[in-house]
């Protein structure tokens, strides 16, 4: 589904991806670690499409596409899905209707008819189940004066009512309480088939505790530098970072 | 090119003599403009805003008969208003014939000022007219009262409320050349009377124009006034005009001005509050492109203790327009504990457009809470990618951002009717297509 090969990506004159290659195929759930600035926010960015970030060499090939020539609204209604770590609040836009836009846009773009009101909301009703989230909060400005946990469960909120064929939560637990990081986690196990999967970027072992990923990967200093499956996360989380960047330095020196 | 002095004194002399009250008035407003003149960017109120050229552009004035039917006001009609106490002025004269008045007169009354300058409000008229004046020393306020006789009166009685707002169609003729036109118009909201005011404008013909228009209104205890000014003529229009609202007594004011188009537009918007208690509101929206040029000058005089004025103004500028504010509030020494606020907006989108903005705060009083501040900035390139990564098109998302930057503006105006159209014009504006 996703084939990123020796992706390197800079923002200004910093280099911060220095050769990433990764496979993630239809079912499967990955997870990448890594100690602050290691490159995990700006490799969800980067797929995502964020123009600060300049790509300097390597490719990436979404479902048979070249995801670096689609602009980031292409690359959302090809489905793929970011969920922010810091969501923008927008004032002004209310959440209901922003998402009933962003879900048409992407109808029409697949060539199918856009929902009427009544299917909307029966969709939304079903979702909002889902992630335990509030009709009072949706229609309110996006994520105007929301908490954190608010904003966080909107994001997934939203990847629900887009189905997208790859989700990629850039430390989406990251502030939540134990409660929200449960509902947010709930709510991804409920998304996942065998059809679509998932790039869950994230400091802590926590919330791959409620989620459990097939493949762990460890980024730093931009180059995934160990990949395992999940007993690799215990490992970090028992070990910390430290262990790996000895690893590193050490087959370095 | 011809003297301004000497062609508008040459109209002066040859309009017909009215009451010993306006030729008194018109004749003391024709000294001051012979010793102003017309302002140029010398004086610090025009800085930024030229019109010295627009005027001497207009030294074709005439005060003709339009040949004008009912139609072309049809075309222009506000959704929402068809039941409306609709006034129509043409090249700024009040056209009765054209005009429907829907509240009984017993609530009500429309009449020439020279009418009310020789009846039972003519006290009102004497004391009032000119008002404005105070705050516009700058010969185009005096130009207005060298013609006043052609003026128009309004009084809402004690304790009616108008069932529909007044609704005046303002039309320049410009088919035979270019139009200049002089509104002028009088209000009295009398004790505890409700009425809201909306005026348009309108452009027929191929030539430009310029409005230089004078509203006065004196809002007595307990009455409410609700203003709405919608500026969207033409890019060949211009446009000086000022609103004074003198709140005599505890009462309420809200004001909001939208300007979508326009070539130089100059509105001076003066809320006076003359009473202790009174609560004023102005909010002002201006969307321009291509080389319009809008002006808000807003002045919140507080004269009085305990009163509340709060300021909301912001701006969309696109092409290669400029948007100007400039706002003062004053505290009187005797205004303690007056709360003022003040903010202005503004976005700008074109490589070639400009704001400019300048809050002033004049404070004599020291029990007080008056805040101001003023932004200039381009959208919000996090807001952008964030509806963009969910799939909103780059134009759709601009224009929803646009939109909802302006939307707090809109929601001041209480007609949904009137609102959703205007919603729609900027909607269309700004190409949204979701």
């Amino acid at each position: 589904m996703l084939t990123i090969n020796n992706l390197q990506a800079r923002i200004e004159e910093k280099e911060i991806l220095k050769g990433i290659n990764l496979d993630i195929k239809p079912g499967e759930i990955h997870a990448i670690m890594g100690p602050n600035g290691s490159g995990k926010s700006t490799l969800a960015s980067v797929l995502a499409g964020r123009a600060d970030y300049q790509v300097t060499g390597g490719s990436v090939q979404f479902n048979g596409k070249d995801l670096l020539e689609l602009s980031p609204e292409d690359r959302a209604k090809e489905g793929l899905f970011l969920a922010f770590q810091y969501p923008v609040e927008i004032p002004g836009v209310s959440t209901t209707n922003f998402i009933k836009s962003a879900v048409n846009e992407k109808r029409k773009y697949q060539g199918l008819e856009p929902l009427d009101a009544a299917q909307f909301l029966r969709t939304m009703k079903e979702k909002m189940k889902l992630v335990e989230i509030d009709q009072s909060l949706l229609s309110r400005s996006l994520n105007e004066g929301f908490s954190g946990g608010e904003k966080k469960r909107n994001e997934i909120f939203q990847m629900a009512m887009l189905e997208p064929k790859l989700a990629i939560l850039d430390e989406t637990d990251s502030g939540l309480d134990i409660d929200a990081l449960r509902i947010v986690a709930n709510g991804v196990n409920q998304l996942r088939t065998k059809d679509n999967a998932f790039l869950i970027v994230t400091h802590y072992q926590r919330l791959l505790d409620y989620i459990v990923p097939d493949f762990v990967h460890v980024l730093y200093n931009g180059r995934i530098v160990k990949s395992g499956t999940k007993e690799l996360a215990f490992e970090l989380e028992e070990k910390g970072y430290d262990f790996i960047k000895a690893e590193v330095n050490e087959a370095t020196a | 090119m011809m003297d301004a002095k000497i062609f508008f004194n040459d109209i002066y002399k040859s309009q017909d003599q009215p009451s010993d009250l306006l030729s008194a008035f018109q004749q003391k407003n024709w000294d001051s403009f012979s010793e102003l003149d017309l302002p140029s960017v010398k004086h610090e109120e025009w800085k930024y805003t030229r019109i010295k050229n627009v005027f001497t552009e207009a030294l074709q004035y005439n005060l003709d008969k339009s040949d004008f039917s009912k139609e072309e006001l049809a075309k222009v009609i506000l959704p929402g208003t068809s039941n409306a106490n609709t006034l129509v002025f043409i090249n700024g004269i009040y056209q009765s014939h054209l005009s429907q008045l829907t509240d009984a007169t017993e609530k009500w009354t429309v009449k020439s000022l020279n009418d009310a300058s020789t009846d039972e409000d003519a006290k009102f008229v004497k004391e009032h007219l000119g008002c404005s004046n105070v705050y516009h020393t700058d010969g185009i306020n005096a130009l207005s009262g060298t013609f006043a006789a052609h003026g128009t009166f309004i009084k809402v009685k004690k304790g009616k409320q108008l069932s529909q707002p007044i609704v005046i169609y303002h039309f320049s003729d410009s088919r035979f050349g270019f139009r200049f036109s002089q509104p002028r118009i009088l209000i009295s909201i009398e004790e505890n009377a409700t009425a809201t005011l909306i005026e348009t404008y309108h452009k027929i013909g191929n030539h430009q124009s310029l409005t230089n228009e004078v509203v006065e209104v004196c809002v007595e205890k307990d009455a409410q006034f609700r203003y709405i000014k919608i500026q969207n003529e033409g890019v060949d229009s211009n446009h000086t005009g000022t609103t004074q609202i003198n709140q005599l007594g505890k009462s309420t004011a809200h004001a909001v001005t939208i300007s979508l188009s326009g070539e130089i537009v100059r509105n001076n918007l003066n809320m006076v509050m003359g009473a202790e208690y009174c609560e004023s509101h102005m909010y002002g929206l201006y969307l321009l492109g291509g080389k319009s040029q809008v002006d808000n000058h807003t002045i919140v005089d507080n004269a009085m203790p305990n009163c509340l004025s709060n300021e909301l103004y912001k701006g969309i500028m696109d092409d290669s327009s400029t948007g100007i504010f400039n706002g003062k509030i004053f505290v009187r020494k005797d205004a303690q504990k007056t709360n003022a606020y003040q903010s202005n907006k503004n976005i700008l989108l074109g490589q070639n457009s400009s704001a400019n903005t300048k809050p002033q705060l004049e404070i004599f009083a020291d029990d007080v809470k008056c805040s101001h501040g003023c932004t200039i900035g381009k959208l919000d390139e996090d807001a952008l990618f964030y509806l963009r990564a969910r799939g909103i098109s780059e134009q759709n998302a601009k224009a929803l951002l646009l939109h909802a930057f302006a939307a707090d503006i809109l929601q001041q105006i209480e007609s949904e009717e009137l609102r959703n159209y205007i919603d729609s014009l900027i909607s269309e504006r700004l190409t949204l297509t979701i």
